[in-house]
């Protein structure tokens, strides 16, 4: 029906739009680093702890991140889709 | 494709990152691919196996007052020993040893992508085995400490019907886990290559600066990530 070539560009449309996923994770992890910041502001003391829970945080919150970014690999150069 | 692109994907071809298949082995019809995973994985068990025989002997003959190579190996223990107890509070005790060894391994299979090599946990092979580890973890402590019955009362928890969601929560864990791991290391490792493969021509000295990104500080970042929520996990297992 469709050739391969068709579905390889496709693919690459569809890797692309994956990792718009990357926005949510990227508003978030800014969230996190400024409420941080403001949190050693009020409180210097305490910058190791809050640093290593920031970082904790974000790294979680990077997980749908890169669920994008897996697709769009294997969108990429797995290629799962093969002309029928 | 254009053979005149400046960066053409035509000689960059995706096997840069992939796993590569060194040997194979036939064995009843079966055949079995040694690749670089198995091969990064053996050299980072070996430098971790010597260096605690090493540990162990200079441990035996320890000296009153630490020096030297004696001091490291202190305070590597104390650090790790220090973040389990830390976080897992009066339950740290059976799981620092535990925690401290897949913390080393995780951490040197993270930066053995600076040598050259690929990370072995760029490999969703490496790293789901790690997720489930935790995972078993997690079932046997809240069977041992929960009991059935209140294992059960945690899965039913607002309300009886819950219990699918609670179950798909519950089995998500170890993937989340692994693919977090996974997807990070990967990244880095796809990124340092897009890097040499694509830029191949201008790139001198500067990609030192994203190795400090990718290997290290994500590396790093992403050990500290995994044993941390093993023992969150744990300790919550063990508790509620």
């Amino acid at each position: 029906m469709f050739d391969q070539n068709f579905i390889y560009g496709c693919s690459a449309i569809g890797a692309g739009l994956a990792v718009i996923a990357g926005i949510g994770p990227g508003v978030g992890q800014g969230i996190a680093a400024g409420h941080a910041a403001a949190a050693v502001g009020r409180n210097p003391g305490a910058k190791g702890d809050v640093t290593s829970t920031m970082l904790l945080g974000q790294a979680v919150a990077e997980t749908t991140g890169l669920y994008g970014l897996l697709v769009a690999m294997l969108l990429m150069f797995v290629k799962p889709f093969k002309a029928a | 494709m254009g053979a005149n692109m400046l960066l053409s994907i035509d000689d960059f071809s995706a096997d840069s990152f992939m796993v590569h298949g060194v040997f194979s082995i036939n064995i009843g019809g079966h055949t079995l691919w040694i690749t670089s995973t198995h091969i990064c994985l053996l050299l980072v068990v070996c430098t971790l196996a010597i260096f605690s025989f090493v540990a162990k002997g200079r441990m035996l003959k320890a000296a009153e007052v630490p020096r030297g190579f004696q001091n490291i190996v202190e305070m590597i223990v104390e650090l790790l020993d220090g973040m389990v107890g830390s976080t897992m509070g009066k339950h740290a005790k059976p799981f620092q040893n535990y925690i401290g060894t897949i913390f080393i391994f995780i951490l040197f299979s993270n930066l053995s992508g600076l040598l050259g090599l690929r990370p072995p946990t760029a490999d969703y092979g490496v790293t789901f085995p790690l997720g489930v580890l935790t995972f078993t973890l997690i079932t046997f402590n809240k069977f041992k400490f929960q009991k059935v019955s209140g294992v059960i009362k945690g899965l039913c928890e607002p309300w009886p019907f819950w219990l699918p969601i609670n179950l798909i929560g519950d089995f998500a864990v170890p993937v989340s886990l692994s693919l977090r791991l996974f997807a990070n290391i990967l990244s880095g490792s796809v990124m340092m290559s897009l890097v040499y493969g694509l830029l191949s021509v201008v790139a001198y000295v500067w990609p030192g600066a994203l190795h400090v990104y990718f290997d290290m500080f994500s590396g790093a970042i992403q050990t500290y990530v995994f044993c941390m929520l093993t023992m969150t996990y744990i300790t919550d297992a063990r508790t509620t």
